[in-house]
């Protein structure tokens, strides 16, 4: 009885419509405003922008100063560039992790599995002081690398301390710790589910070890590949926290010139220009999976 | 005497405590389909898997064309194995699939191209050459698995369940068509299974398994009709057995079977003694049921208990006095209505059966 009254249409309609409504209050509305402002113009007033009156109804400044300011288009370029390598690292470092998982027994698997989410325990903040003090010019870290730098090379290469805080390097570094856990348990979920006869069938049919891998692992793991890609190159490319705190302000990532915009300068209609073109940006490869994923699940429910 | 294709040498395997194969011998001749026959946990499988090289035995030697096997890893073996799920892989066509295994021999392009086109005419797959496994039936599957086992002609294929996964009209008609692929190709086949049926159509020789220890190899009819023990005689069709002691060995031999509370008469076989318990075995098919009392050694007097009725044959029941029951196999060679069937429930009936028939086993 209750269950049937459960098991209505509406309830079910509810359900799937509940985070719907969550995306529509928090996400479309939002969204819309900020779009919004990028039409704006920057004004005196509070809030700094206005719309109408003696303004424009529609400003385009800002998207102009997209293409025409070369801070932009380098923010831009910095944030893909160091979103990109840092994806490409995650991937080098977490694949062989992800595949190493689902050769352990189950009793290890899960302790390692485990291992992998511990740091999330501690605040993301934390860690990222963490580096910093590993990294800084005065650490005990830093004088070991520059020891060993200054034994291995001729005299008029050594130097006082070795360079590593404030660069596009120490962004992509921190980035890889942060986000590895992001591209090791896509993955893991999507090798732990191949079928452990097909490697052997490959290696029945006269394959060595890594052309198994090669034929028969790596073409299957595509869809985790692709998961564990996106989750670390979406939060990368807008990275603010790890850029500010790190990272080279010379050569700023596009997080940081929208916070700046904001804050610093007070040009809203300026930062929701910078937001919307960062978000049409990061849409494009974020559809493209989500059609690759819709395509996989297609061929599973078929299979 | 020629060297076998395969040779087993007391071949052991233990995993941790557990010995999943103990001291297998046997040997396999070119061209020959022999069946390892046996329940789950027997070890067949652990012994097929031997042979592909995903399992080093414990103890013991397997030679394949006079070659030791310790050494030689999975990939460099002449044995292609066909797996129970098949393992297609998914990512590939039937053409790729079958094709798979060819790009490590030395041969042109166009000579892969035509192996893989002769393959798929030898099952029948060729409208099939570019869909993937999931677009295909699981008859057409396990073709694919075929052909793909078979591509580099390899001198041994070992076949895990073949017919498992399939229904019954298929399985039947996939029996055959293995058959006549293994006559056309002349590879030898090692055939894992636990259906005795599939054992018996297919193979030349079998050899029931059972925890780990090969129990007897012979020619199906061999060890249907002199089975060595009465769990090959239980595993390989039914069986009436009864426990039995020796009372007399002459021409013939008598042995007092008190369940049917009578004495017995068996042809003369070596290695028995009077005075010895044994078994008496008779398969349900070699005993004769009549509704008239019939004279002569061997008879048995009872009533019908339960009958199943299959149309071409039927299954007979019988109770005796001293309570045993006799299962009778009788074909329904006659046509007869409802009400003049051979016997029916509670008839009083009289079985009769040949001394030749009679099984002695002493294991």
């Amino acid at each position: 009885m209750i269950a049937r009254w459960f098991h209505r249409k509406g309830w079910s309609d509810l359900v799937i419509g509940l985070p719907y409504v969550w995306l529509l209050i928090f996400f479309l509305i939002p969204f819309l405003i900020v779009v919004g402002m990028s039409f704006a113009t920057r004004t005196s007033t509070a809030p700094p922008f206005g719309f109408g009156g003696e303004n424009p109804l529609v400003n385009l400044a800002g998207y102009a100063r997209l293409f025409s300011d070369t801070l932009y288009i380098r923010a831009f370029v910095t944030s893909l560039v160091n979103a990109a390598g840092a994806m490409v690292l995650c991937l080098l470092i977490g694949y062989p992790m992800a595949l190493g998982l689902t050769r352990v027994d189950r009793g290890w698997r899960n302790i390692l599995l485990m291992l992998v989410i511990l740091p999330f325990w501690t605040s993301f903040l934390l860690r990222v002081y963490a580096w910093m003090g590993l990294m800084g010019s005065n650490s005990w870290f830093n004088k070991l690398l520059t020891a060993g730098w200054n034994i291995l090379v001729p005299q008029a290469w050594a130097v006082a301390n070795v360079p590593l805080m404030h660069s596009n390097f120490a962004v992509v570094l921190v980035m890889v710790y942060t986000y590895l856990p992001f591209m090791i348990l896509p993955l893991y979920a999507n090798l732990e589910r191949l079928d452990p006869t097909l490697d052997e069938a490959a290696m029945d049919l006269g394959s060595r070890p890594f052309a198994v891998f090669r034929d028969v692992t790596l073409p299957q793991s595509i869809p985790g590949i692709i998961a564990g890609g996106m989750l670390v190159f979406i939060p990368a490319a807008g990275e603010l926290v790890i850029p500010t705190l790190v990272g080279d302000s010379s050569a700023p990532m596009i997080g940081r010139v929208i916070s700046d915009e904001f804050s610093s300068a007070r040009d809203w209609p300026m930062a929701s220009a910078v937001a919307v073109a960062l978000l049409i940006l990061m849409v494009g490869p974020m559809m493209i999976y989500a059609r690759f994923d819709a395509r996989a699940q297609a061929r599973e429910r078929q299979a | 005497m020629t060297e076998p294709l395969v040779r087993i040498e007391g071949v052991s395997k233990s995993f941790g405590s557990f010995q999943a194969v103990k001291n297998v011998s046997l040997q396999i001749e070119k061209g020959e389909i022999f069946s390892l026959l046996g329940g789950s946990g027997c070890g067949k499988t652990t012994l097929l898997r031997m042979l592909a090289g995903f399992e080093a035995p414990t103890q013991g030697r397997i030679f394949i064309d006079g070659v030791d096997m310790a050494a030689v890893p999975p990939w460099e073996r002449p044995v292609h194995m066909m797996f129970q799920s098949y393992a297609l892989f998914p990512h590939m066509t039937v053409e790729k699939n079958i094709g798979y295994g060819l790009k490590h021999d030395a041969m042109s392009n166009a000579g892969r191209q035509a192996r893989v086109r002769e393959m798929l005419e030898l099952v029948q797959l060729t409208p099939f050459a570019t869909r993937k496994p999931h677009q295909i039936s699981g008859g057409q599957r396990q073709r694919v698995a075929l052909a793909r086992a078979l591509a580099r002609q390899p001198k041994l294929l070992l076949l895990d369940e073949p017919l498992a996964a399939l229904d019954k009209k298929l399985r039947e008609h996939t029996q055959f068509e293995l058959m006549s692929i293994q006559e056309r190709t002349g590879v030898t086949f090692i055939v894992v299974t636990h259906d005795q049926e599939e054992a018996m159509t297919l193979s030349d020789r079998i050899a029931v398994m059972d925890q780990g220890v090969v129990r007897q190899v012979g020619r199906p009819g061999a060890v249907y009709e002199f089975p060595n023990s009465k769990f090959v005689a239980n595993f390989l069709g039914s069986i009436n057995a009864f426990d039995a002691k020796v009372t007399a060995i002459g021409e013939q031999i008598s042995v007092d079977v008190p369940a049917l509370g009578q004495t017995v008469i068996a042809r003369a076989v070596a290695g028995v003694s009077v005075g010895q318990s044994l078994t008496m075995a008779l398969r349900p098919e070699k005993i004769t049921i009549h509704r008239a009392p019939v004279e002569g050694a061997n008879v048995l007097a009872g009533g019908v208990k339960d009958l199943a009725y299959f149309g071409k044959d039927s299954l007979y029941r019988v109770a005796l006095p001293s309570g045993a029951l006799v299962s009778v196999h009788a074909v329904n060679a006659a046509r007869a209505s409802d009400d003049e069937r051979l016997a029916d429930w509670d008839d009083k009936v009289w079985l009769s059966f040949d001394p030749a028939s009679v099984l002695l086993l002493t294991d």
